[in-house]
């Protein structure tokens, strides 16, 4: 396996007496993308501004390609792209202008900064409004320009905070779209977002923080597993339905089988994978199945269990 | 460097395509200067002009040589030759005329030279010469009792000098001949008026100069004020994340902002001089001046920038602090005439250092401007250190 892109460890910030990030730790691989999974306040920024460079850590480690990241290192610098929450870009100046500006920023220049231009402009699909400025863009315009300018450079490792705040449907899908690329493309992407299903679409891992600590970290799986959640099925059933329910909870897989008004409700492991093994059983016990609801546990529920609160609230 | 100068670059491209800029750097300095220049002030091409009476009952050769020599000869002085008192009287006693005091049945003052009155020059009897001026003649009036004051002052002189000649060589000299011969010979002692009106700056240059400064002082803003709005717009960053250094963003905003409130000193220059005639002196001392005042403007807007935590909080209290340190100075009116405490208070605002250099450049040499521009670079370099140290250190995204 290829050593990882970033790694942290042990990062500590505090602003006064409020410690905004405690003890987090993390590392992504070339290629990964790694969602940094949180509520509005819960420390995503504060973690991700330090990671950038941009805020001095009281404790901990940042490592960019194996170099020490600090608000100094210029050098580990140009190894991240930073897309900011808020739109970074200039609105007086059209997206080629912007995109000029940072790319000189970021030691491009000449036909190859000419070049990164034009071909960023593809990517975000502004090359036609390339030279109007940006104020009259709309909003899904904007925001993909403020992701071009993160991607000028072709950095090892793309930070983007929360970049589909306030998109429309359209653009939004489009942002996800151009962030699976990337991570297809080998980019390594940190992506932080209080959206659970950007989460489970994008991140090959993910992190849970709140309150400034990282709550739990793994794919969503794992992420499931650690905190033992299971599946909700209902059956919507009829016969003998006392019998299949007992049969049902003797199968090992099943936590619990409940008889209900119209069927039998059950607590399961992985319902999918045993939903044939459950039908087989109602139907060898005398009880017909109309229809089945499968409620699969997400990280909306692994969050929920973890912090006592709901990812939005 | 190179990273501060893409700064700087980007800075003026927006500052260029940003029209307000036009009007604090450009037509509102210019315009004011005209409207001040002009409207409020409509005797900006005064010229000294005025018409005394004289009254020569002496005919001798002294008050001849004051006659002739002196106000015959003297610029913008018209001579009015009469026969009596009575007419000396109605002279005087006439309204002036507004325009300037000359033309029309009146003078601004009379000179009466009683008779036997060059004979008493040579003996040493008191010598009476008398001055009426015009109740409504203001500075004509006092300039007739200055010409004779200065003559008078000439003749005790050459009593002194003559009787003093007698008693060393033992010889009695014909003081009348001898007198008269060395009031017109050139004086060995030649006084250079270096107080006043050789160094004051016309009306439009100075209304000119004045709100070119003033408006200095706004036009210089941008650079702090930049620090502080691309922390507001979320850019400041993405120029932190990228891979330069905290002091080529501060040195990038301040380089934009120099360019700028030079610009916009050479274009207010220019145009004045070429529309509206101000003289702002030679260019080598001007272009030192403005240096010096660029810098202490900068200085000065970056100390309070330091202190803000928003660009409207620094736009509002610099602009306050321009004002003040604008009107201390004196560019909306000449406190250095103004005297006392008002015109020392100038030099406690660079402006007032400012318009003082430009005035001291009508009557003196380059190194006039030294004090000045020693002055102004002080209070950029002061002020500039402790704002920029506390905006570095506040350089945050």
């Amino acid at each position: 396996m290829s050593s990882p892109v970033l790694e942290c460890s042990g990062i500590h910030k505090s602003f006064g007496d409020l410690a905004a990030v405690k003890d987090v730790g993390f590392s992504i691989a070339p290629g990964e993308t790694y969602g940094l999974l949180g509520p509005n306040g819960a420390g995503k920024t504060t973690t991700i501004s330090i990671i950038a460079g941009l805020l001095e850590r009281d404790a901990g480690e940042v490592r960019i390609g194996g170099e020490t990241m600090t608000p100094d290192a210029t050098n580990t610098k140009r190894l991240v792209g930073l897309v900011p929450q808020d739109l970074a870009i200039y609105p007086d100046l059209g997206a080629t202008e912007n995109l000029e500006f940072f790319g000189r920023l970021q030691g491009l220049k000449g036909p190859e900064l000419r070049e990164r231009v034009t071909e960023v402009l593809g990517i975000i699909e502004l090359a036609d409004r390339a030279d109007d400025r940006s104020e009259t863009y709309s909003g899904g315009m904007k925001r993909r320009l403020n992701i071009g300018i993160g991607l000028l450079h072709r950095p090892a490792l793309l930070i983007l905070d929360e970049p589909t705040v306030g998109v429309d449907p359209q653009s939004r899908n489009a942002i996800l779209e151009s962030v699976e690329r990337l991570g297809q493309e080998g980019m390594a992407v940190l992506y932080t977002t209080h959206y659970m299903e950007e989460a489970e679409r994008l991140c090959d891992r993910i992190g849970i923080i709140d309150k400034g600590e990282l709550m739990a970290e793994g794919t969503q799986r794992e992420l499931v597993q650690i905190v033992g959640q299971r599946d909700r099925l209902t059956l919507t059933a009829a016969g003998a339905l006392a019998a299949t329910a007992a049969a049902l909870e003797a199968l090992p897989q099943v936590e619990e089988a409940a008889v209900t008004a119209d069927g039998i409700t059950l607590i399961i492991e992985r319902a999918h994978d045993h939903l044939p093994e459950v039908l087989a059983t109602a139907a060898k016990t005398g009880s017909i199945v109309k229809s089945v609801d499968a409620d699969t546990a997400d990280l909306e529920s692994v969050f929920l269990k973890l912090t006592g609160k709901a990812l939005r609230e | 460097m190179g990273a501060a100068w893409t700064i700087a670059a980007k800075d003026l491209k927006q500052r260029l395509r940003d029209r307000s800029a036009y009007i604090t750097g450009l037509f509102a300095p210019l315009g004011l200067a005209l409207v001040f220049g002009f409207v409020l002030n409509p005797l900006s091409d005064f010229e000294f002009a005025a018409r005394y009476a004289v009254l020569d009952l002496d005919g001798g050769p002294v008050s001849e040589l004051f006659i002739d020599g002196i106000l015959g000869t003297a610029e913008g002085v018209e001579v009015v030759s009469v026969a009596t008192l009575a007419e000396v009287e109605a002279l005087v006693d006439a309204e002036i005329n507004p325009l300037g005091g000359t033309g029309g049945e009146s003078a601004d003052a009379a000179f009466v030279f009683p008779a036997g009155f060059s004979d008493d020059v040579q003996s040493e009897r008191p010598v009476v010469m008398t001055v009426i001026g015009n109740q409504a003649s203001g500075t004509a009036a006092g300039v007739a009792v200055s010409f004779a004051r200065g003559f008078a002052s000439e003749l005790t002189s050459v009593r002194v000098a003559v009787a003093t000649l007698e008693g060393l060589i033992g010889i009695e000299v014909d003081r009348l001949a001898t007198g008269v011969e060395v009031l017109q010979t050139p004086s060995p002692v030649v006084l250079i008026d270096d107080t006043a009106a050789t160094k004051q700056l016309d009306a439009v240059t100075f209304y000119a100069a004045g709100m070119a400064i003033f408006f200095l002082f706004f036009t210089v803003q941008s650079g702090v004020t930049g620090i502080l709005e691309e922390r507001r717009t979320g850019t400041m960053a993405r120029l932190l994340s990228s891979p330069i250094t905290r002091a080529s963003v501060l040195v990038g905003k301040m380089l934009s902002a120099f360019l700028v409130g030079i610009v916009s000193m050479i274009v207010l220059m220019v145009v004045t001089s070429l529309v509206v005639g101000a003289d702002w002196g030679p260019i080598l001392g001007v272009t030192l001046l403005v240096l010096g005042a660029v810098l202490a403007a900068m200085g000065i807007v970056a100390f309070v920038g330091g202190f803000a935590t928003t660009s409207e909080q620094a736009q509002t209290v610099s602009s306050i602090v321009g004002i003040i340190l604008g009107f201390l100075g004196g560019t909306f009116f000449d406190v250095s005439q103004a005297g006392g405490i008002l015109s020392q208070l100038r030099f406690v605002s660079p402006h007032g250092w400012f318009m003082q250099g430009l005035a001291d450049l009508r009557g003196g040499d380059l190194e006039v401007v030294i004090a000045p521009v020693l002055a102004m670079v002080g209070f950029g370099v002061i002020a500039g250190t402790i704002g920029m140290t506390r905006l570095k250190k506040g350089l945050r995204a």
